[in-house]
Parts: C-alpha cells; sequence; structure tokens
C-alpha cells in the first residue's frame, strides 16, 4: 500500500514526533509504526454509538486519513453513549460534529466525510481509497453490505456489534480469514429481530467495543500481535466476562469460498428481507388518534387502555393503562372483558399493533390501535409526558 | 452439562442466561432445551426442524458445523453455547445506512 510518495509524506514533523512520544519510546510502534498509522487510511462506517471511541482513538493514535460514512443528525438519545457529540450538537450533522471533535484532538490527521447512505452503488468506490474498513453500524443490511464489499475489495473488517449489554467483536475479509457470511451466511427474517422492547443498549458498551475495534485497527497497520481473525470475541459487560469462539473460513460461502455465487454486490435490503426500508410501518388494524381518544375519555366515555410495553417502560410514563406485557398476552387475556372497548398502546405503535391483531383473533372486537403509542399522546395531548 | 442461552432469548427461558441439563449429544441436547421452553423451538429450528442459519451452536469454542453438527456427542463437562446473529435493538438502528 505505501507507495513511494505515501511514504514520503508520512514522514513525522517534529511537532508529530513529540505528539507521538510515547508511541515512538516503545518498539511496538516507534518511527517505523507510528509511519505506517500516518500513512494509513481507515473508514468508518457510521459516526454513533461504536463510531465514536473508534474515531476518536484512531485520530489520537495519528491514523493519518480518517474517513467517515454518516448521514444522521445528532439527537439527544445518542448522548447516552455517542461521546464523539456533545449537548450543543443536537441537530448538527453527525459527521460535522464528529470531524470537529476528530480535527480539534489531533489537526495532523486527514478526516473524509462522506455525508450519504452507504449502498451498493457507492461503497466499492469509497472503499478503494481505503486500507482498513471498521464497521460501526448496527444493522443487517448494511453489515452485509460492508462485508461483501470488503471481500471483494480485499479489504479487511474490523467488525463489532453490540446488544444490551453483550457484544462480540472480530476482524473479517483478511486474505486468508473468515467472512462474517462464513459465522453468518444468512439473516434473520425481520420478524425475529428483536424490537424496542427487547433493545436498549448500555451506554458504556459501545464505548468497550468501539476501542476493541481500534485496537484491532491500530494492529492491523502496524501487522504485530494476534489481531481477532478468525476468532469471535464475545463480551459481557454484566458478568465481565470474555470469551471466544472458533471461527473458520467456508468453503462453501457464497462471497469468499472456493467458488463464489455472489461477485458484485446485491440489493441487501431485499436480501435481508427489508423492503421500502424508511417507509413507515404500516399496520392494517383499526386505529384510534390520540386527539380523539382524548376527547371521547373527556365525555367519559367506557374505553378500557391497555398498555402492552414492559413494567420498567411503564415506570418512565404511563397514561394509566392496564399494564400486560405484549409477551404475556395471550396468557394474560382473561383479565380483559371482549365486551368492552378497548385502546391497545405502546411507545411508538407497533408492539399494540400486534397486540390488536392478537386480541382481534381471539375475538375481542371492539379493539384498537392508540396511533403513534405513548410518543403520538405526548404530542399531541399531554407534552408533560416524557418521551423515550 | 451447561447451555449458554444468548441475552435475545432469554425471553423465552424465563430469563435464565444457563440452563443445566443432561444430553449425550448437541441434539439430544436442543431437544431437552426446547422441551422445557417449548417458545424457544421457533426461535432455533425452521418449520422443517432444521436450526435455522442465523442460529450457530458451538461445543465448547467449536462450532458444530466443524464438527459432526447436532450429532455431535458432549460430555457432563461440556458447554453448548447459542450464538444467534443479533444487530442492534432499537427501530432506529435497522433504518440503515
Amino acid at each position: 500500500m505505501a507507495t513511494l510518495t505515501r511514504a514520503q509524506a508520512s514522514a513525522l514533523t517534529n511537532d508529530e514526533i513529540l505528539r507521538y512520544s510515547r508511541h515512538l519510546i516503545m518498539p511496538e510502534v516507534g518511527m517505523a509504526g507510528q509511519q505506517k498509522l500516518k500513512a494509513a487510511r481507515v473508514l468508518c462506517i457510521g459516526a454513533g454509538g461504536l463510531g465514536s471511541p473508534l474515531a476518536l482513538y484512531l485520530a489520537a493514535a495519528g491514523v493519518g486519513t480518517l474517513g467517515l460514512v454518516d448521514f444522521d443528525v445528532v439527537d439527544y438519545t445518542n448522548l447516552q453513549r455517542q461521546i464523539i457529540h456533545t449537548t450543543g450538537d443536537v441537530g448538527r450533522p453527525k459527521l460535522d460534529s464528529a470531524a470537529e471533535k476528530l480535527t480539534g484532538i489531533n489537526p495532523f490527521i486527514n478526516v473524509r466525510k462522506f455525508e450519504t447512505r452507504l449502498t451498493s452503488a457507492n461503497a466499492l468506490d469509497f472503499f478503494r481509497d481505503f486500507d482498513i474498513i471498521a464497521d460501526g453500524t448496527d444493522n443487517f443490511p448494511t453489515r452485509y453490505l460492508v462485508n461483501d464489499a470488503c471481500v471483494l475489495s480485499g479489504t479487511p473488517n474490523v467488525y463489532a456489534s453490540i446488544f444490551r449489554f453483550e457484544g462480540q467483536a472480530s476482524v473479517f475479509a483478511t486474505e486468508n480469514g473468515p467472512c462474517y457470511r462464513c459465522l453468518y451466511p444468512e439473516p434473520p427474517p425481520p420478524g425475529l429481530v428483536p424490537s424496542c422492547a427487547e433493545g436498549g443498549v448500555l451506554g458504556i458498551l459501545p464505548g468497550l467495543l468501539g476501542v476493541i475495534q481500534a485496537t484491532e485497527v491500530i494492529k492491523l497497520i502496524l501487522g504485530t500481535g494476534d489481531p481477532l481473525i478468525g476468532r469471535l470475541l464475545l463480551v459481557d459487560a454484566l458478568g465481565m466476562r470474555f470469551r471466544e469462539l472458533r471461527l473458520r473460513k467456508n468453503a462453501d460461502c457464497p462471497v469468499c469460498g472456493a467458488t463464489p455465487t455472489i461477485r458484485e454486490l446485491i440489493d441487501y435490503n431485499e436480501f435481508c428481507g427489508i423492503r421500502g426500508e424508511e417507509a413507515p410501518i404500516t399496520t392494517t388494524v383499526p386505529e384510534i388518534q390520540p386527539v380523539e381518544l382524548k376527547a371521547r375519555l373527556d365525555a367519559a366515555d367506557d374505553i378500557f387502555i391497555l398498555d402492552v410495553r414492559e413494567p420498567h417502560e411503564y415506570q418512565i410514563c404511563n397514561i394509566g393503562g392496564h399494564l400486560i406485557p405484549l409477551g404475556d398476552l395471550p396468557a394474560r387475556m382473561n383479565e380483559l372483558d371482549s365486551s368492552r372497548e378497548i385502546v391497545a398502546h405502546c411507545r411508538s405503535g407497533v408492539r399494540s399493533a400486534k397486540a390488536v391483531t392478537l386480541l382481534r383473533q381471539a375475538g375481542f372486537g371492539k379493539v384498537k390501535n392508540l396511533a403513534g403509542g405513548i410518543l403520538a399522546w405526548s404530542d399531541k395531548v399531554d407534552p408533560t409526558l416524557p418521551k423515550y | 452439562m451447561k447451555v449458554l442461552i444468548p441475552t435475545p432469548l432469554r425471553q423465552y427461558t424465563g430469563r435464565q442466561s444457563t440452563v443445566e441439563l443432561e444430553a449425550g449429544s448437541v441434539d439430544e441436547a436442543l431437544c431437552e432445551l426446547t422441551t422445557r421452553y417449548p417458545e424457544l423451538r421457533k426461535q432455533l429450528f425452521t418449520a422443517e426442524g432444521e436450526l435455522r442459519k442465523f442460529v450457530n451452536v458451538y461445543v465448547n469454542d467449536e462450532d458444530i458445523r466443524y464438527l459432526e453438527r447436532e450429532r455431535t456427542l458432549v460430555k457432563p463437562t461440556d458447554t453448548i453455547s447459542i450464538i444467534p446473529s443479533v444487530a442492534g435493538g432499537s427501530v432506529a438502528a435497522r433504518r440503515g445506512f
């Protein structure tokens, strides 16, 4: 990768020598290693939970060219874990916020912003200019897109993913190592992906995993240590246990196997069973708007409010509904009176739509879904109700 | 022997993270597990009874696909890990890039 011009360009100035002195005095990095870092070009996909610590440490370590792909805007719910962004950044594009912090930490690096969605049409073009890709996104279409584009372009993929208080990390798509498809040939169908009821993430977890990604990136650049190639690291933050599983390159892998069937990037939303990805989830169940429900409750109409969220969500805010978590509903339908009018709600309306379907199948004829859930209630009826 | 249940599947095992059971093979262990927790069956197996492609099973640190698959023999001291692929949890995280 190091052409003559890039090697020359990676010579360190005196200011840089002072800045990187704690690297330079250790033999595992030294002048040669620091110049490799300066010559290196790393593309971080996503400037969120994993991308924050990842990019911050890579910038501090002196990785010469840091690319960032993101198209999102900072919001308040990001700040619990996306430590590259501050309260004052809410509403700003994540890329502008992140680039400012990175050049603030290290003005000697070159930050390249790609303010766009990574797609099958642009991924290979972007990847061409980088030596290592660090995948900090957490959705299946992008994960398979990044994996395939890394395999097709011969670029290592430093991967991590997080769920609640557990994380995984590995290094995929190195010359002889396995890729993500060797581990999981296919994604789960969308219905089996956990919903917001089971979601959430401990804020420090992307910190732990993002720093593991940064460590692997640095090791790959320096060519030192034992990278996580062929190993899947499992991190359990609650138990504070680290385990690893052996990963093998699958000879029948559709993208990196001996006779690959995937030779170019495909439609990853279709592959992951997601159609019209930004389209709101359409429900065919009967709905009632928050304002209408409020008017009818004020008129003392007999309406039973059923809250199908989890108990810990009820503690955040509630509108006095009867709490039966969606998962418990089949076993607890006897608590409901099918002769009464019932309005089911959850946080945003997805789980309660499932509840309405379940109840209607069970013979409850007068059940409706509160459109937009308790979030819409907060927006349209009672702004004092906190949103989460 | 021990079966380690990953976080996303603990809602089907009464929040248990570890299940102790007796089995001579992976097949027997998964059969016993899904008998004890019937809701887990749909998560782990297709309607045809095949292990789902996004669910990997390990005996200790080795993927059963590179052993004898479900026929892999196990000892009482072995640990079976079920490792499904996961991606984020929030709806926002699924919007894609």
